[in-house]
Formats: structure tokens, sequence, C-alpha cells
């Protein structure tokens, strides 16, 4: 009977806990229903996975109102997929929070963080259970909203102007995505993605709906920091409490992907249907992403802002998938998609450990940490050799399929970027390595202790993760291979 | 002990050792006898496997299935024992030798040293008893990032500067080149298990043969084939015990080992001798072999002139490969062992002139045979042995080269061997020559011989070297085994 | 249609560049706000416009009236102004902040005091 309602509970629990927690003034309760529904979201998405890898893809109307009139919401592969990713690293990250949050918000405002990150993971993930392309939209605003509150509460000044930033493209993006909504509404008089799906092949080649894919793909692309529409994402993550980048950089982008491929895939029945070159645009973006923000990032002086460069270039490696057109490039990016969740989480996080004892994730303040701080920066090194993609570690299978993709395609050209670009990872991550490992701490380091277990746990169990599916990866690819069949297949 | 778990304890039994070795970091003493314990037991399972594999058994362990169709997979085959037997058997004498080194210099940081330096020997298993080629890559990356604390020692800003130089020119390489030439061979062949005779019969366009053997060869940058042979000298900065291990031990032996592996196993010896382009292989490696040497000759510092020697010799080992018939294969086989035992001794010797005299300068080396005669006169067993001259294990390894270039009719490499034989002797004899028979320049502080454990250790391996060429045994056994499966 | 047929699309295609050409060209943080609105209200006029049945009534249900303008966009266009409220509201309540951090709301003058705070 429950098991009948797990899709709306996805949503409701987080949406309901965080409006218990905006009117609760109180730091430790409130954070304990934020970990409560947190931990409860992640039930559901594993049990959902398990029905959906067992029965096939899960329909639920929404008031009982049936598919084409009511909103529908449904779960397949990917969704489950996307579904365990986000509540997993929210709870995990949740554990993480609250001494992380003690020392970068002000005390009296962290009810309202929790509140916020409920919203946020409620409105995830809404966009990644709905089958219904306006309520995408509002799922898509309700946890860009929470996120640029969320990105406002760092201390830093800078972070007011960095939410406000985002706030001005995020909503631009939105609001390119309904106009394209508005659009493809016009042509076939539905909202449902599998309608959609089925409906639009007949218009397809009208001015219209080519127009409705290029408003849709770039709205997307905005929330998703393609590389032309990235300008908001550095700021935000180098100054947003550390807690908050690790959340979004995990989680807000990975979702964003999937809204993309979804679009394009079920929605569209693939790029091919429609006239308009989308993988070759998003073929030539994913490289100037790939070695343009990783060049940026070995400049960088900041951890944080060192990372989110990174992100970029990482969200270049999934888009890249996509631009393959084929069932191993989708897994590719899919792939990437869980994989470099683990990476980014566990790296954010370790940074968040460095902010707590250090008070700045300056990379020269950094010298000697190896020694003061062993498990963080150990933890750092493993999400590092990660991000370059060293066998062992789950980067290592992302590269594996992308390349393998691009040969698929006889692409030669492009899989030799791939390899070149990973290089420039090599030199990023290897400037920390050395700065904290091969340079003698300064004086006032010497009082600095490890941090907390409650922080160093979590940080480790993302680090462990990216081990731990490194050398066990068959899960992930199989349920990245059904995932990409499933977008491949249409409607699915 | 079945073969199979002696597979599985030649890795975890370093592995482990790091792991106490770490805990026991405070007490110095015991520190040292684990990690003595932990070398003699890992030779121990070495040659129970070597025992095992000449009765008939042919273990083959797979771990876990990475990538649908491509697992982690041990198996023990010849040329694999031979580098597991030779890396092994040297991890004893290198830390013997290491203790003498760090006691002797009140090294910092001794604990990570010992710790990593037992991680690399797992890697150096990995990569010997690797059954496909995604486990040697695998291995392949772990040494070289368990050997980059080690090369980054000493933490000054030079020695930071050449390890990223090392960690940079391997990295690149392997992932650059090496990695995308194992998947193009994945797509290919649709397999990457080691294979007598190679997998890509048929499955390949014959002129791209060439290509993707230039990305395994150059990729291979542990080989330090010319012109990714750059971070050899950089490493030069490391402690001495740590470039021994680099040169003699694991990681340039890992290099070629791994090339030798690909040319046997993965394109097959019998189906490279059917491409055409394949010349530029031995006319690369015969121009890394004469260039080095002449740098060689030209350097003063005695571990860079040691470390272009060994770029050059590494190159015997390719050039030995790429000739193509069994003996010579055998001969490639053979030189991992001599130029280990060699090239090991030299560089224990450089070290305990270091140690003792303080000098790094060949010019400084007037008359110090007379302070220091058993380090010298293992300097010059070693000498011998690389320019390869008996009664050494060299030249035993350089007639089979030969052997085989003379069968093949390989002009060139017969020219090349001549050609660098007469530049070895030109870069060692005066060595030798002015530690013995010039008197010493005026200034010398009075010194005598290193720490013994170190003198101990260097004479162990020159005492190899020569008993070998009397006795060659296992490494010419499997040697021989090696040709017995090229044909 | 003709071009009169078409005037309400031509008006949203105006204001949403009207709008758009504002948040980028202006520096004063509460304009790009306003421009913000008016792109927004462009696609609100733009889901209404597409509702509208040649002459139909307002969807009221009621015996009477056969023909009337699809009521669907209305609702998600209310949806959608909900959110439009919400991101003004937050954007402005950004702005108060960022003047009690700067003491300024033009774009470039955060940029100076940033540099000169640098």
């Amino acid at each position: 009977m429950i098991n009948s309602q797990l899709p709306i509970l996805q949503v409701m629990v987080p949406l309901l806990a965080a409006s218990l927690c905006a009117i609760l003034p109180f730091r430790r309760l409130t954070w304990l229903i934020a970990l409560a529904a947190s931990l409860a979201a992640l039930a559901i998405s594993l049990n959902l996975l398990v029905l959906v890898l067992n029965d096939g893809p899960i329909s639920y109307a929404l008031g009982d109102w049936a598919a084409p009139w009511g909103i529908e919401y449904r779960v397949d592969a990917l969704s489950a997929f996307v579904l365990v990713l986000v509540s997993a690293l929210g709870s995990i990250i949740m554990v993480f929070a609250p001494t992380s949050l003690a020392r970068e918000i002000d005390a009296d405002r962290v009810f309202l963080f929790h509140a916020m990150y409920l919203l946020n993971l409620a409105g995830l993930l809404g966009m990644a259970v709905t089958g219904d392309v306006f309520n995408l939209f509002v799922f898509l605003e309700i946890s860009s909203l929470s996120s640029y509150v969320m990105i406002g509460l760092g201390r830093d000044r800078r972070a007011l102007t960095a939410a406000f930033q985002y706030l001005i493209m995020g909503t631009v993006g939105a609001t390119f995505y309904v106009i394209g909504v508005g659009m493809m509404y016009m042509m076939t008089g539905t909202l449902n993605m599998a309608d959609l799906g089925t409906r639009l092949p007949e218009v397809a080649a009208t001015r219209t709906v080519i127009a409705a894919m290029a408003f849709i793909v770039v709205g997307l692309g905005l929330k998703l920091a393609i590389v032309p529409l990235h300008f908001w994402l550095p700021n935000a993550y180098a100054y947003a409490p550390t807690v908050v980048s690790a959340f979004l950089a995990a989680t807000a982008t990975k979702v964003a992907l999937y809204a993309l491929l979804r679009i394009v895939f079920t929605v569209f029945g693939g790029p091919a249907m429609i006239g308009l070159p989308v993988d070759q645009i998003l073929l030539v973006l994913a490289i100037v992403a790939m070695f343009g923000a990783s060049a940026v990032a070995i400049y960088q002086t900041d951890a944080k802002r060192l990372l989110a460069y990174s992100s970029l270039a990482q969200i270049g490696y999934m888009v890249l998938g996509i631009s393959f057109l084929s069932a191993t490039g989708l897994t590719a990016t899919i792939i990437h998609l869980f994989n470099h969740a683990l990476m980014k989480g566990a790296l954010f996080l370790a940074l968040g450990c460095i902010y707590l004892r250090l008070g700045s994730v300056q990379i020269e303040k950094m010298a000697g940490l190896g020694r003061r701080m062993p498990w963080t920066m150990g933890a750092f090194v493993v999400g590092g050799l990660s991000l370059i993609g060293i066998p062992l570690t789950v980067g290592f299978i992302s590269k594996w399929y992308l390349i393998q993709a691009a040969l698929e395609r006889g692409w030669w050209l492009v899989a030799a970027l791939i390899l070149l670009s990973s290089l420039l990872a090599v030199i990023y991550v290897w400037r920390v390595v050395e700065v904290a490992y091969f340079q003698a701490p300064s004086d006032d380091m010497l009082q600095l202790r490890e941090a907390p277990a409650v922080m160093v746990v979590p940080v480790w169990v993302l680090a462990g993760a990216n081990v731990y599916f490194g050398v066990n990866p068959q899960q992930t690819i199989r349920a990245a291979q059904s995932a990409a069949a499933a977008l491949l297949g249409g409607g699915g | 002990m079945s073969p199979e778990t002696a597979i599985i304890a030649a890795l975890a039994v370093p592995a482990l050792g790091a792991l106490l070795i770490g805990l026991a970091g405070r007490v110095p003493n015991l520190r040292e006898a684990i990690t003595l314990t932990t070398a003699a037991a890992l030779l121990a399972i070495v040659i129970s496997l070597v025992l095992a594999w000449f009765d008939g058994a042919r273990p083959d362990v797979t771990l876990l299935e990475m990538i649908p169709g491509l697992s982690l997979r041990f198996t023990a085959e010849p040329l694999g024992l031979l580098f597991a037997l030779v890396a092994s058997s040297l991890w004893i004498v290198n830390s013997i030798y290491s203790i003498g080194y760090m006691r002797g210099n009140a090294e910092h940081n001794q604990t990570r040293y010992y710790i990593f330096f037992a991680l690399a020997l797992t890697s150096t298993m990995g990569v010997a008893l690797a059954g496909n080629m995604l486990t040697l890559f695998v291995f392949y990356e772990l040494l070289t990032l368990s050997t980059y604390p080690l090369v980054a020692h000493h933490g000054t800003p030079k020695a930071v500067r050449s390890a990223r130089t090392y960690m940079g020119v391997l990295m690149a390489t392997s992932i650059g080149l090496l990695l995308f030439g194992m998947i193009w061979t994945w797509q290919a062949a649709g397999t990457l298990t080691f294979t007598p005779g190679g997998v890509f019969e048929g499955k390949i366009y014959q002129p791209l043969t060439g290509i993707l053997l230039a990305l395994f060869v150059f990729g291979i940058g542990k080989a330090a084939l010319m012109p990714v042979h750059r971070w050899l000298p950089a490493a030069m900065v490391a402690p001495t015990p740590v470039s021994a291990l680099l040169h003699a031990v694991a990681v340039v032996k890992a290099g070629v080992f791994a090339v030798v592996k690909v040319i046997v196993y993965i394109f097959g010896v019998e189906h490279l001798r059917t491409v055409i382009n394949f010349d530029w292989l031995s006319i690369v490696a015969g121009f890394t072999i004469v260039a080095a040497s002449v740098v060689a000759l030209r350097q003063d510092n005695l571990k860079r002139r040691l470390a272009y020697s060994t770029v050059s010799q590494l190159s015997y080992v390719v050039l030995a490969a790429a000739i193509l018939v069994p003996i010579s294969v055998a001969g490639a086989a053979l030189h991992i062992a001599a130029h280990a035992v060699s090239k090991i001794t030299l560089f224990f010797a450089a070290g305990s002139i270091y140690t003792a005299a303080h000098k790094t300068e060949i010019s400084q080396l007037d008359g110090i045979g007379k302070r220091m005669p058993w380090t010298m006169v293992a300097f010059g067993i070693g000498a011998l042995s690389i320019i390869g001259l008996p009664p050494t294990i060299g030249f035993t390894s350089k007639w089979l080269i030969l052997q085989g270039a003379f069968e093949a009719q390989n002009s060139v490499a017969i020219g090349v061997i001549i050609l660098s034989t007469l530049l070895n002797a030109a870069y060692f004899l005066p060595i030798i020559y002015v530690a013995f028979f010039r008197s010493e320049s005026g200034e010398a502080a009075p010194h005598g011989e290193a720490p013994w454990p170190m003198v101990l250790a260097l004479t162990a391996t020159a005492g190899l070297t020569v008993v070998l060429f009397f006795a060659p045994g296992w490494p010419l056994a499997l040697a021989q085994e090696l040709a017995g499966i090229v044909r | 249609m003709s071009f009169p047929g078409l005037i309400n699309y031509w008006a949203v295609a105006a204001l949403m560049m009207i709008g758009f050409y504002a948040v980028i060209a202006h520096g004063n943080l509460v304009k790009k706000v306003i421009g913000l609105n008016i792109f927004q209200a462009a696609m609100f006029i733009f889901y209404i416009s597409m509702a509208k049945v040649r002459g139909g009534t307002a969807p009221i249900l009621d015996d009477d009236l056969s023909v009337f303008s699809n009521p669907l966009p209305h609702v998600l266009i209310l949806t959608a102004i909900v959110v439009g409220v919400a991101t003004t509201a937050l954007g402005l309540s950004l702005i108060v902040r960022i003047r009690d951090a700067y003491g300024s709301v033009e774009d470039e003058e955060i940029r100076a005091i940033e540099a000169a705070s640098d």
C-alpha cells in the first residue's frame, strides 16, 4: 500500500519538514528534523530504485488525475538513480553539517538554513521524480530560490553579490525554460513528458519546436553551467558556506543535467529528431569547458574556487558524453554524473574540515597540513586522484567509458583531447598536494588539530565510496546502462 | 601454500608490512625489523611461486571485475616471475642498505620513507604478476604514486620541483598515451588478457599497428626511451637507496618489463615480424642507447652519470625485444635481472661514498679506492657488468642479445651494441682508474668505509653479479622458458 | 494569421528584449530586478495569449457558454507569477543586504570596493 505512494512521499517528506523547520527556531531540533527527513528520503529512494529495477518504471497520478490532464510522477531507472544519489549525498552532508555550520553561519540563522536545505532537497527530488515539464519548472524554481538563500548565508559579503548574480542568471534560465515549454504546449497541447514524446515527432520540423528546443537547452544550460553560461558558478561555490558548496556541487548541477537528458531524449526523442545540431554545439562547448575551465583552475589561489572551476570542466565531460548520441556515451555521462558527485562531495567536505581549523582555504596557507590533519588531507588526495582518473577510483571508470564512446564513434581526436585535459587535472590537484605535504608548516599551525570525527567520518564515507565504486563499479555501470537504454528507447 | 594463495600473499604481504611499519613508527628498531621481516617473507613467497611454476602450476587469480569483461587478474608466467624474483631479492638488500643510509645521514621522515617503500614493492609485485593489461596499468600508476613521496623526500624546493617532473612525465605518458593505447586495444581486440602470440591476429589494420605500438612504448614512460627519459635524471634528488630502487629494482624495470610484456603478449612477436613499419623501434632504442651514453660521458655528478647510464641500459632491453627472435627476447629478460644487480651495486657504492666522504662529483674521487676498498671494488665489478665483460652476469645477457642480433641479421642492433660497449667503458673505466691509481688531493678529511650495513649490502650485490655469471640458475632458466613461449 | 493577429506575440518579443536588455545593461541592481520582472511579464503574456480562443469567454463553468479560453495556461501562469513574486522579493532583500554590506547598489561601485579591499 505504502509502496504505491512512494513517489509523492519522496517530495512531500522534505517539503513538509522544511515548513516545520521554518517555524521552529531551534538549532539542534531543526537539524534532527533535517537529518531525519534526508534519511527518510534516502530510504524511499532506495525502495523506489529496487522497485524500478525489478518491475520497470512506476507511474503515479497526482491527486488521481489521470496522466494527460493531471500531473504524472514517473520513476524509471534514471530518475531512481538520481533520487538515490541526491538523497544519499544530502544525508551524508547533513551528518557533516552542524559542526561546519557553527563556524560558517550565524547561530541564529541555522534553523533557517535547515529549512532552505530541505526545500532545496525537495526541489531537486521533485525535478527527478516528475513526469510533467511544467511541474519540473516549479521544482526547478523551488530548488533555485532556496539555493540563492543558502549561498547568501555565507559570512563573506561577496556571498551576497554571488547569490544575486546567480539569482539573475538562474531566473533568466528558468524563464527561458518556461518559454520553451510554452512553445511545446502550443504545438502539442500537452505537458506530460511521455505524451510530448509521442506527439512532438509529428511537428518536429516546425520552427516553433526548434525554437522551443533552443530555449530549453539554453535555459537548462544556465542551471547546469555549461561553459559560456557558467559565470555564476565560481563565485557562488567560492563564497557560499562549504556545506552549501558541497551540496550544490554534488547534487544541483547533476539534477540539472538529468533534466537536460530527460528533455532532450525523452521529450524530443534525441537531437537528431529536431533540425537543430544540439549535439555538435554541445561537443564544442564541452571541449572548451574541459580545457578552458581546467586551465583557469590551475591559476586559482583559493582551493574552493579551484574546485569550482574543476566542476565546470567535469560538467564538460558529462556534456561531452551526451554529444556522442550513443548508448556508451550516455552511459559515460550517467556514470560520471554519479562519480563526480562522489568526488566533489568528498573534496568540498574536506575543504570544510580545513576551513573549520584554518579559517581559510587559501592554498598557500595549507602548507604542511598533511601532517597536521592527516585524515582530512588523505581524503582530499583520494578525491583528487579520482578527479584525475587514477585507476581504482571512480574517475577512472568515467574516463574509460568516455574514451570508449569516443573511439566507438571513431573520434580519435576527441579521445586524445579527453586524455590531454585530464592531465590538466593532475596539475591543479598536485598544486594542493605539494603545498600540503612538502612545505613546512608555519608556526601558528603547530596548534592545529585534526577535525572532529563527525566531520572526518562523512568525508571518508565519500572518499571511500570513490574507491569502492572504483574497484567494484558493476552496480553503477549496470544502472547507468539501463538508464541510458531507457533514454534512447524513447519514453521509457 | 597453493600458488594462488602465494600470488595474493605476494601482493598482501608488503601492503600489510606498510601498515605495520606505520603503526611501529615511533620505535625505529621495531620498524626496521618489520621491514626486513616483510622483505624476507616476500622473497620466500616468490620463491615458492617460482618452484610451483617449475612444477607445472599455472595459477590464475581473478579478483574483481572492474569493467564488464575486464577484471583485476593475476597470473604467473616466466617473465613476471623473473621480475618478481629480482625485485623481492633486491628489496632485502636494499632494506639493509637503507637502514645504514638513513641512520648514517640522519634523514627526517624515516617512517614515511619505509611505508612508501613497502607500498612501492606491493605495486611492483602487482605489475610483475599482472594477468592483463588493465591490472598492469593499475599497478603501474600505483607505483608512480607510491614512489612520488620517496622522490620528494627531502622536501626542499629542488626536490619538490624534480618530483614534479618525475610525476608529470610519468603521468602524462601513462594517461596520455598508454591508457589511450590500452582502450584502443580493448576496442579493437576485445580483450586485454596477456596471451602468448598476442591478441591482434587479423584484428587490426596493419599500418596502424606501428602507431598503436608507439602509444604503448612511449606511454610506458618508465622505460625511459628518449624523448620521455627526462624524469629519470630529475629523480636523482632522492636519497640514494631510493635511486637504487628506482633505477635498479622497481620503477625502470617495471617500465621495460611492461614493454617486453606488451611486445610478447599483446602484439605477439610473430605478428610483429609481419608488420612492415616496425623498424622504428630498433632505431629509437638504438639512438637512446648511444645518445644517453654520450650524455653520461659528460656528467661529473656520479649519480647523474649513473642515471644516464640507466637510460642507455634500459633501451638494451627494448632493443633486444625489438629484434624479435627468441634468443634475443631471452636476452632482454635476463638483462632486466643483470642490469638490476649491477646498477644497484653502483648506486649503493655512490651512496656509500656520499655517506662516508660526502662526495658527489667524479672529479672529487681521486684516490678514494684506498680509503674505501670494499666500496670501490664492488663499484668496479658493477661497472664491468654494465660494460658487459666476464666474469659478470652483464656479459651473459649481452651475449644473448648479440647472438639474437646476428641471427636476425639486424646490423643496426649489432653496430649499436658494439659502439655502446665502447662508450660504457669510456665512462666507467676512468672512475675506477682515478679511484685507485691517483693520489688523493690535498685538503680531504680522513674517513673510512661507510656504516657496515651499507658495505654488507653492496658487497652482497657485487657478489651476486659474479655468482650469476657462473651459476645463472633460475634467471636464465626463466628467460629460456620465455624464449620457448615466443618461438 | 496576418500581422494584427500576431500582435500579442510581437509585444511579447518586444517586452522580452526590453527586459533582457535592462538585466544586462543596467548597473543598478534594483533596475536589474525590474528588468527581470519585465522579462518574466513577457512570458506571462505569452502564455495567456496562446490560451485565447477566438470568440471565447473566460473559462467559467456555465451552461450558456460553450466556447471559452483554455484554462490550463492561466493556471500555469498563476504558478509562474507566484514564483516571479518570490524571486523579486528575494532579489530585493538581497539588494538590501548588499547595500548594508557595501553601502551601494551600483554594480560598478561594488566592484571598485571589492577591488580596493583585496
